[in-house]
This record gives C-alpha cells, sequence and structure tokens, in this order.
C-alpha cells in the first residue's frame, strides 16, 4: 500500500447558505482543485459525504451529479453515509483507493444543508440516525442521546450534575472563543465572551443540555484533493500526510454496555493510532466532533488523550486549549464553526491542514505549526467512527 | 429448497422461524398486550431483548422466547424539550437495566419537573406503552414500553 498525501484543501463559509448543494460542493472542490494546481481532467474519482439531500433537496445520488457539475467527465463518484461521519468515511475510503494504487489523485469531501430544513424537519431527519425500530418512537433525538450520557458520566465518575454542566459549559465557551476568530465559521465575531451563567442558562433542549451545549445546524461544505505521497511535491510545498485511519461500528443504544465510553470510538481510535504507529502523547492539535459539551469530553477518553471521567476537569482547567497540554478544536468545533452533517469531516482535516501551514487564524493558530493532528468524527449514536491522524512528514 | 410449491405466507413463516425467531411487528404486539417479550439462548443461558437475529451475548442462534417481567433499574433519561416534527415536547426517554439483564429503551412515566438525577439507580417497572402515531417515514405506527419509579 502506498502513502496518501493531502495536496488541495477548500471549505465554503458555514451558516445558511443561499447556494444549492451541488453549488456549495462545487465551490469547495474547485477551492481545493485551486489550491493542488490541478484540474479536472487530472481528477480519477470523486468520494462524497452527504448525509440528508433527498430530505433538503429532494436529491439523491448527489455525487454523481457533483462531477457532472464540475466536468470531471464519466469518473467513479459515490455518496458515502456515515450519518454525521459521512464525509471521514469518504475520505477513508479515498485514502485506501488511492494507497491501493487504483487512483493516483480523487477528491473527497462533503456537503450538507440542514439548516435550510428548519429545526422541526431537521430534528427529524437527524434523529433518523438513531436505531429506528427501538428509538425511534420513543422519539429521541441527538441532544436526547447526549444528555442521557451526560445522566450517566455524573453517576459514573460521582460527580454532582451541577458541577458537571459547570465543567461542560467550558467546552462551549473554549469552542465558541475559537469559532469568533474563524472566518469561515457559523459564528464568526459571535459569543466569543461566553460566561458559563450564559451556557447553563440558555434554552434548555434536552436536560441537562442547553441551545450551548449544543452545535447548530448548518449549511455548507469541504473538499480534499488527494494524491499519491510520492507525487505530492509536485503539487504543493507543503503536503500533509494520511498517517493512519480508523473506523468502527457501533449498535443500538439499549445494547451499548456503557454509553460513557462507546467501544466504536475506542476502537476505531486504536485502529487509527496502530495504523500510524502513533500514541496520543504524539499528537499536538485534535478537531474532534463536539457535537454537544459532553460529546467532546467522552471523546477525548475515549481516544486515550484523558483517563476515563477526567476530561471534564481536564478542560475547565485549559488543558484543551491552545497553551495546554492537547489544543482541541481551535476551529471552533462544531460547536462554534458550524455542523454541515456531511462536510463536517473534511472540514475538521482542511483545518489541521491549514494549522500545518500556519494559517490558522490569529488566536487559533498552535505555536509551533503541529507535526501531527487528529480528527476524530462521530455518526448517529455511536454507529459510525472514524479516525484520521495526518502529519507533517511521511515517517 | 426453501418454499418449493407454497404461498408467499407460509414461506415467509418458514424463513422467519430459521431467521428471525421474534419480530419486531411480534415485539411491538406483545408490548401492546403488556408483554415485554425477550429470547432466551439456548447457548449462554442469557435473555436478548429488544429482539434480535442471534443472541446479542454470544451470537447463539438457537434462541426461545421468554416474557420479562419489565422490572429493572433506571440507568438514565432526560426530558426532551425541543422535539423532532410528529412529536409533541416535553417527554422523558429512558434507558433500563432489565431484571433480566438487557437494557431497554423507553419511556419514563413522570411529570417533567420532578424529573432530577436523583432517579437513576432507582427501581422501575413496565407500565403501559406510548404508541408514536407514526409520520409518512416510519412505515405506520409503533409502539415502545414506558416505565414508572416503583421506589420511592
Amino acid at each position: 500500500m502506498r502513502d496518501v498525501a493531502i495536496i488541495g484543501i477548500g471549505h465554503t463559509k458555514f451558516g445558511r447558505a443561499a447556494k444549492s448543494s451541488l453549488e456549495l460542493f462545487s465551490e469547495a472542490a474547485l477551492q481545493a482543485m485551486d489550491d493542488a494546481g490541478v484540474t479536472g481532467k487530472e481528477i480519477e474519482a470523486l468520494f462524497q459525504g452527504a448525509a440528508l439531500p433527498g430530505f433538503e433537496e429532494a436529491q439523491v445520488m448527489p455525487a454523481a451529479f457533483s462531477a457532472a457539475e464540475l466536468n470531471l467527465g464519466p469518473i467513479p463518484a459515490t455518496r458515502y453515509e456515515g450519518a454525521c461521519a459521512s464525509a471521514s468515511v469518504a475520505i477513508r475510503d479515498a485514502v485506501m483507493w488511492v494507497a491501493s494504487g487504483d487512483f493516483d489523485m480523487v477528491l473527497a469531501g462533503g456537503v450538507e444543508k440542514a439548516l435550510s430544513m428548519g429545526t422541526a424537519f431537521a430534528t427529524r431527519t437527524f434523529a433518523m440516525s438513531c436505531h429506528s425500530p427501538t428509538e425511534g418512537p420513543v422519539g429521541l433525538t441527538f441532544p436526547g442521546v447526549f444528555a442521557m450520557a451526560a445522566r450517566r458520566y455524573a453517576v459514573e465518575y460521582g460527580i454532582p450534575l451541577d458541577e458537571l454542566r459547570e465543567k461542560m459549559a467550558y467546552v462551549s465557551m473554549k469552542n465558541h472563543k475559537h469559532g469568533a476568530l474563524n472566518p469561515l465559521a457559523q459564528f464568526y465575531k459571535k459569543m466569543g465572551e461566553l460566561k458559563v451563567e450564559d451556557v447553563l442558562n440558555a434554552r434548555m433542549v434536552a436536560d441537562p443540555l442547553t441551545l450551548l451545549d449544543c452545535c447548530p445546524f448548518s449549511d455548507g461544505a469541504a473538499a480534499l484533493v488527494l494524491c499519491a505521497a510520492e507525487d505530492a511535491r509536485r503539487y504543493s510545498d507543503a503536503p500533509v500526510y494520511v498517517l493512519g485511519t480508523g473506523q468502527a461500528s457501533g449498535s443500538a443504544l439499549s445494547k451499548m454496555e456503557d454509553i460513557t465510553k462507546p467501544v466504536s470510538r475506542v476502537q476505531s481510535a486504536r485502529m487509527a493510532f496502530k495504523h500510524a504507529r502513533l500514541e496520543p502523547k504524539d499528537i499536538n492539535l485534535l478537531e474532534i466532533h463536539d457535537c454537544f459539551t459532553i460529546a467532546e469530553l467522552i471523546a477525548l477518553e475515549c481516544m486515550g488523550f484523558f483517563g476515563w471521567g477526567e476530561a471534564a476537569n481536564a478542560t475547565a482547567n485549559g488543558e484543551t486549549d491552545i497553551g495546554g497540554k492537547i489544543p482541541t478544536n481551535m476551529s471552533g468545533g462544531l460547536i462554534g464553526k458550524g455542523h454541515p452533517i456531511g462536510a463536517t469531516g473534511a472540514s475538521q482535516v482542511y483545518w489541521i491542514v491549514k494549522q500545518m501551514r500556519g494559517e490558522a487564524a490569529k488566536g487559533n493558530q498552535v505555536d509551533p505549526v503541529p507535526e501531527y493532528g487528529m480528527t476524530d468524527t462521530l455518526g448517529g449514536d455511536f454507529g459510525t467512527l472514524c479516525h484520521l491522524i495526518l502529519g507533517r512528514d511521511r515517517r | 429448497m426453501v418454499g418449493v410449491g407454497k404461498t408467499q405466507e407460509e414461506i415467509e413463516k418458514e424463513l422467519a422461524k430459521q431467521y428471525i425467531p421474534l419480530s419486531y411487528a411480534e415485539y411491538e404486539e406483545a408490548l401492546s398486550n403488556g408483554k415485554l417479550m425477550g429470547l432466551k439462548c439456548l447457548s449462554c443461558n442469557k435473555i436478548t431483548c429488544h429482539p434480535m437475529p442471534v443472541c446479542q451475548w454470544c451470537s447463539g442462534r438457537d434462541m426461545e422466547r421468554v416474557e420479562l417481567s419489565g422490572e429493572g433499574e433506571l440507568l438514565t433519561f432526560t426530558v426532551i424539550r425541543v422535539a423532532p416534527e410528529s412529536f409533541e415536547a416535553p417527554y422523558i426517554p429512558c434507558l433500563v437495566k432489565t431484571k433480566e439483564g438487557p437494557n431497554v429503551i423507553g419511556r419514563l412515566e413522570l411529570e417533567p419537573e420532578q424529573a432530577s438525577q436523583a432517579l437513576i439507580g432507582k427501581r422501575v417497572k413496565m407500565s403501559g406503552t406510548y404508541t408514536y402515531k407514526g409520520d409518512k417515514f416510519s412505515g405506520g405506527a409503533h409502539v415502545c414500553p414506558v416505565f414508572k419509579i416503583v421506589e420511592p
């Protein structure tokens, strides 16, 4: 298997888009192709994450039409659907195909127009990635799943719920602080100076999670150009290499042994570390799936950056902020930057690459530039997990 | 060969016996009659609930239908304040560890104002069912168990 590099990146403004999904994806894809200095003729396949296009714009099979919009010719173009992890799964498969030698250069990314659906319909369609037979009739929602996890987390680690809520608030404060500095973020220049009380006293969505414990619904797209590592320097002075990938699947919520320690997240992260021959201590920067404040804490623990039950205190102590032990979500994360679900994994990679090029916004840029970065993307209630480890050197 | 010369209904029954020991439709019908049905594995003796085609613990294929007590312990819950289209907030999803072993998801019969963290760990018992009327995506109406706190 060959090594694979990222040579071009593209990212639309996240928020409410007037453009169609096809236009959003085209915008991100053309940015990525311009960034790599390649034309459509060189792209041999398209791997596109898109979770709910049928509900958003009555469009299934969006990947084929995206390839057509870009005049890429009759190349293979496939939509990947792993709920909120759709783009990461698409990127992972794109890496596999280039690594195998079947393709030399491909386009991968994702797109979503979730904000345009409105809250009630978006909540309904997002909930479709819960286990339909058992969680469907209950009316479980995504905030609901993570609210249940937060209550369980408090019990497991003997933390009074009010105290845990205060610590969770630090995730929102940190991610909004960095989102407010990111010009492509949904909440750019907004909510950059939240206080604990603001998070605690916001409107309750699913007890104990308030609106400010939750990421928003978003429209947006992000895309990458990937090629064989041996060719990367022909296109880019600063290619970023995919050093390891992991993917794992979960079950219905009721079949999970412990919803605060999802096996799928642990397994996927371990697979990526093993593949990259790295450990958590080697990683300088994380973009992780903070769909809810509690989700960031659970992710940090599952990936091995903190012991079980330790991420809440670590976050409140600033260990996951810039200058801390492991800067996490310096783009603003899903909470501050927005979460167009099918695009999120590609956006996470985009911001790691930006950091590695030293091009993140002032106040978000990690110094010195990170050598190793890692993404964590979660689909459904722990149904699809995907991790990517990126590095500035091939190793 | 399975089902040669038989009606569709007979073929479905035959395949179900072999591959789907308790269907969701049968599970929901039992719920509607106040019964929480599961499957007992003849290999590891553990209980699977909600139903699966294989034992949720050991993947065993030989399972027989059993009725669960409906009793258990409240593992966690939330009060949904922002509901999806076709649902009406507030309501309380909950996760229950049944006396027989498997966890079951359902709703908690409780006033939202009374929902506090202190309820976690309390004993609960199935007290009925909630019927979701369904929408154009759900393939009709569906049923889930409802639990109530029995330990003060």
